[in-house]
């Protein structure tokens, strides 16, 4: 069944739901008011996505960069994994509501934290499944590159990663929704964007905006997992079973 | 029996040792001698240290007692290894696949595709050369990686029971394309396989390792002529040898 059809199912239903009393509005808009409130604030909107879209994706790069670093330096003893992923793992645990207004401290109310909310909520998943890759080499092709005196750089380079990549595009998957959930949480503190539309609309009772907002970071995440996806068709589709 | 032209190299190992991590003694004290251009078959029970031998040889794990002197030991890269199973990299294509040693071992890229694809020629793969393992049957995959092990022209070729996931039909007729390839480059085999009948047909000499930390139950040379086809296989000469080979495997059973 095509994913278009329970949306419009459910939303004709929200619809009827909300104009016949059966749901209060104040709780769940009606779809035709967030329609309304989404064409009636669009540039501001639009404004507010552009903003969190640019520091999703870049933190989002951070993360990606940073995490896959990690993971390679964790990879290279069994004593500096045992040492270190503790301290990865904190990325994990973090609640990023919590530390959020340490970030305002360290960057200054604007794009800076909100790049560094989502760089800290993206983060983890990166190392994690790119840790696991790089772990998961095939211990026969290790061999097989130690027997022709390949060096560490070239078997990271021509087989660890290339071996990872699954692993790494799943993490990457994950953490691209995660740094638009870590931008619209720094937006709540520090920023502009949609968490800064989403937390002045709740202030003035204007539910119909707050999911205006909502709906345009899923839409944000959604585009970046669907970017995600397509690389991992490109990139995979002719060896891995997940794309063939 | 050795191929006539020999570019093989010699293996001896002197009271050879291996223990693993948790105190197991895999291989104790054991002394065994091959000739350039021999083709060894080792046969065994499970467990009883043929695929460590084989690591060993390959300097791919030192031993912990004794010596391994390959002679002569003046060329880099002369050893292949083929394993149980083909192990290509999904990523590449056929082509790219069998040139891997090469391009590891920085050879540039024309000389290393010309002689990947002279050695896919060999195992009638060359029309393949565009597939990814993906689109490959087990045997197909299995003679890609036979070709990455004869690219580099290795003077020593080791297989650790290759054909042992294949079937018979395939099997018999990368058997006897080995045993070709072995007669027309005169290198030195040393092939391990669970299959007393595999052994038999393609090696001029078999030993038989104990479960007793790779002590050696039989050396035999066997006494087989040296082109060898599907036809050898309903051979009463090859038959004999079976039974002998079987024997001594039946002998450690009831140990």
């Amino acid at each position: 069944m095509p994913p278009l059809i329970p949306f419009v199912v459910i939303t004709i239903a929200t619809e009827l739901a909300v104009r016949e009393g059966l749901v209060k509005s104040y709780l769940v808009p009606a779809p035709s008011s967030v329609f309304l409130a989404v064409v009636q604030n669009w540039q501001e909107l639009m404004q507010a996505l552009w903003k969190t879209s640019a520091a999703a994706l870049i933190g989002f790069a951070f993360s990606t960069l940073a995490g896959v670093a990690t993971a390679v330096f964790l990879s290279s003893s069994r004593s500096i994994q045992r040492a270190f992923y503790p301290y990865a793992v904190f990325f994990q645990t973090v609640p990023i509501i919590a530390i959020a207004p340490l970030l305002v401290i360290w960057f200054g109310y604007g794009m800076k934290t909100v790049i560094a909310s989502a760089f800290v909520v993206s983060i983890f998943p990166v190392i994690a499944n790119t840790l696991t890759g790089i772990l998961s080499t095939d211990p026969a092709l290790r061999d097989l590159f130690r027997l022709y005196g390949a060096s560490t750089r070239v078997t990271l380079f021509k087989l660890r990663f290339p071996s990872a990549l699954p692993q790494i595009l799943t993490g990457l998957r994950v953490a691209a929704g995660l740094a638009v959930i870590g931008a619209i949480v720094g937006e709540f503190i520090g920023g502009q964007g949609l968490g800064s539309v989403v937390d002045v609309a709740r202030t003035q009772q204007r539910v119909d905006k707050v999911f205006a907002a909502v709906l345009l970071a899923s839409v944000l995440g959604l585009a970046l997992f669907g970017l995600i996806n397509l690389i991992s068709h490109v990139t995979l589709r002719r060896w891995h079973a997940s794309e063939s | 029996m050795t191929a006539t032209t020999s570019r093989g190299v010699s293996v001896a190992l002197e009271g050879v040792r291996r223990v693993f991590e948790n105190n197991l003694v895999v291989i104790d004290g054991m002394d065994l001698r091959i000739e350039a251009g021999e083709f060894l078959a080792i046969l065994g029970p499970s467990g009883c240290g043929k695929s460590t031998l084989l690591r060993l040889i390959a300097r791919l794990a030192d031993p912990d007692r004794g010596r391994i002197v390959v002679h002569p030991e003046a060329e880099r890269f002369q050893t292949a290894f083929v394993f149980q199973d083909a192990h290509l990299l999904p990523w590449r294509t056929v082509l790219d696949n069998t040139a891997l040693p090469l391009e590891l071992m920085g050879v540039a890229r024309e000389p290393r595709y010309a002689k990947a694809r002279a050695a896919l020629d060999q195992v009638s793969l060359l029309d393949a050369e565009d597939r990814y393992p993906a689109q490959l049957s087990g045997g197909m995959r299995m003679r890609v990686s036979l070709a990455r092990a004869l690219v580099t022209e290795p003077r020593l070729l080791l297989l650790d029971e290759p054909f042992a996931a294949l079937d018979e039909i395939t099997r018999f007729r990368l058997e006897v394309q080995l045993r070709q390839l072995w007669l027309d480059r005169g290198i030195t085999v040393i092939f391990v396989t669970h299959s007393i009948s595999e052994a038999a047909f393609l090696a001029g000499r078999a030993v038989v390792l104990s479960r007793r930390r790779g002590h050696i139950r039989l050396d035999r040379r066997l006494e087989l002529p040296a082109q060898r086809d599907n036809d050898l296989r309903t051979d009463a000469r090859l038959a004999q040898e079976v039974r002998i080979l079987l024997g001594s495997m039946e002998e450690e059973e009831e140990e």
